[in-house]
């Protein structure tokens, strides 16, 4: 009793203060995982019969829809695929460093923690796909959060919206660099010392600014909703809804950054130097 | 003879970690996404209820080291601080097991206000640790599984009853 609590509580301290265990917990999760694929099953089988008892109508009707939204992105990416070619040319005439492509990889969720408190959810990527801790992930509205925890075939994935997680940003209209820090309410940020005469307006659209070096630059991650001043406080109280549908994306995607891929191999072979 | 008993005692174990098993996948099963949060706090601790379950039933077979194991397992299940739950499953384990006599006598209403307190006290050192770390906000939900877990157990415990009856487990 007491060896096994003094163990529990070295296991704690060297968990909480260093990333020695990382390794053991990415081993004993592979263990988890089948109860974590199987707790999945029932929400599978739900869609799953959703796709077989639509009726023929809803289909047809859900086939139109969808490609009415597909010519709607095609004319989207001949716009696009002109702006990036104009923007390379800007870039090279103001010679910085070319716009970094980002490779995706899909991933599913599959589980979600049971702690109501705490935003994170379990994905069905881990590190036999390149997954690694930092990696930023999306869903196809915008910034969802990044990867915690990474083992053989799941990753634990952090929500912009949790309480301890903050993600750099600008607004989109101003230019003006801001932190969105999560709230503990799904799909709520709350903007951290924004001057009283900052420039930010209901309904400005937050994107990534890639300070930090963790996100990608130019991701929308949320939108203006409230902003009180209090004569009695420095700063305006500021609130955003995420971009992201935080609690309905069922796909989301992991970014790979093409410099972020340089360093990881570059801190591998350091590794393997020492 | 010999083998008789081995298989026996084969098969024992396989109950007893397929309950762990279920206990574990309800404890992570996701709730449809219209529900309200509050729902996520009405989940009762099933595998600590499990666990109490088979402390009770099998003091001999299930005890202190096993807790220990099953928590550090629920920590990376739930993604916490490693031993976390191992040291609230050991310390809930070593009451369930110096009163197992006690409660074995006691009628299933009486066990649930135990498994009231007993959870109740396995809540609370979570919120400890929880804190400590800097990541818990007191609020009354903390109990809410608890009651809820009071609530739940008379069937876990007549389901686990029937099966081990029905299988045999000793």
């Amino acid at each position: 009793m007491l060896g096994l609590s003094i163990l529990s509580l070295a296991l704690m301290a060297t968990d909480h203060f260093s990333d020695f265990l990382d390794e053991f917990r990415a081993s004993l999760t592979v263990i988890v995982t089948p109860v974590i694929v199987v707790a999945d099953i029932p929400r599978r089988t739900v869609v799953g019969l959703q796709g077989t008892i639509a009726t023929r109508d809803h289909m047809q009707s859900r086939i139109l829809s969808l490609e009415q939204e597909l010519l709607l992105l095609r004319a989207k990416t001949e716009k696009m695929a002109a702006l990036t070619s104009e923007n390379d040319r800007l870039r090279d005439l103001l010679g910085s460093a070319a716009k970094l492509q980002d490779n995706v990889l899909v991933a599913e969720l599959i589980g979600v923690d049971p702690d109501p408190e705490r935003h994170e959810v379990t994905i069905d990527k881990g590190s036999v796909d390149g997954a690694f801790v930092g990696q930023p992930v999306l869903d196809a509205e915008g910034l969802m959060g990044q990867v915690v925890e990474v083992s053989k075939y799941i990753s634990r994935v952090l929500l912009i919206s949790d309480l301890s997680h903050s993600v750099p940003v600008q607004v989109a209209r101003s230019n003006l660099r801001l932190v969105a820090q999560g709230t503990g309410m799904t799909g709520q940020l709350e903007l951290m010392h924004v001057q009283a005469t900052a420039d930010i307006e209901i309904g400005d659209l937050l994107v990534s600014s890639g300070l930090g070096d963790r996100f990608p630059v130019g991701y929308p991650v949320g939108v203006v909703n409230r902003i009180e001043h209090d004569p009695g406080r420095p700063f305006a109280d500021v609130t955003a809804t995420t971009s992201a549908l935080l609690d309905r994306s069922r796909h989301v995607l992991l970014v790979f950054t093409e410099d972020r891929m340089d360093r990881n191999a570059r801190n591998a072979n350091d590794g393997r130097s020492d | 003879m010999m083998a008789g008993a081995i298989d026996i005692r084969i098969s024992g174990l396989v109950v007893i970690v397929a309950s762990f098993f279920v206990a574990m996948i309800l404890s992570v099963m996701s709730l449809p996404s219209s529900a309200p949060s509050v729902v996520g706090y009405l989940r009762p601790e099933w595998v600590l209820l499990v666990l109490i379950y088979w402390i009770i039933a099998l003091p001999h077979r299930v005890g202190l080291v096993v807790a220990w194991c099953i928590g550090l397992l629920t920590d990376i299940l739930l993604g916490d601080l490693l031993g976390q739950h191992g040291i609230g499953f050991l310390i809930v384990a070593y009451i369930a097991q110096s009163l197992y006599q006690r409660l074995r006598m006691f009628s299933i209403w009486q066990q649930s206000l135990m498994i009231f307190v007993i959870v109740g006290l396995y809540q609370l050192i979570n919120f400890w640790i929880e804190s400590v770390v800097g990541q818990a906000e007191w609020s009354l939900w903390y109990l809410l599984p608890s009651v809820v877990s009071a609530l739940v157990w008379p069937w876990v415990f007549l389901v686990l009853r029937y099966l081990r009856r029905i299988f045999n487990v000793t």
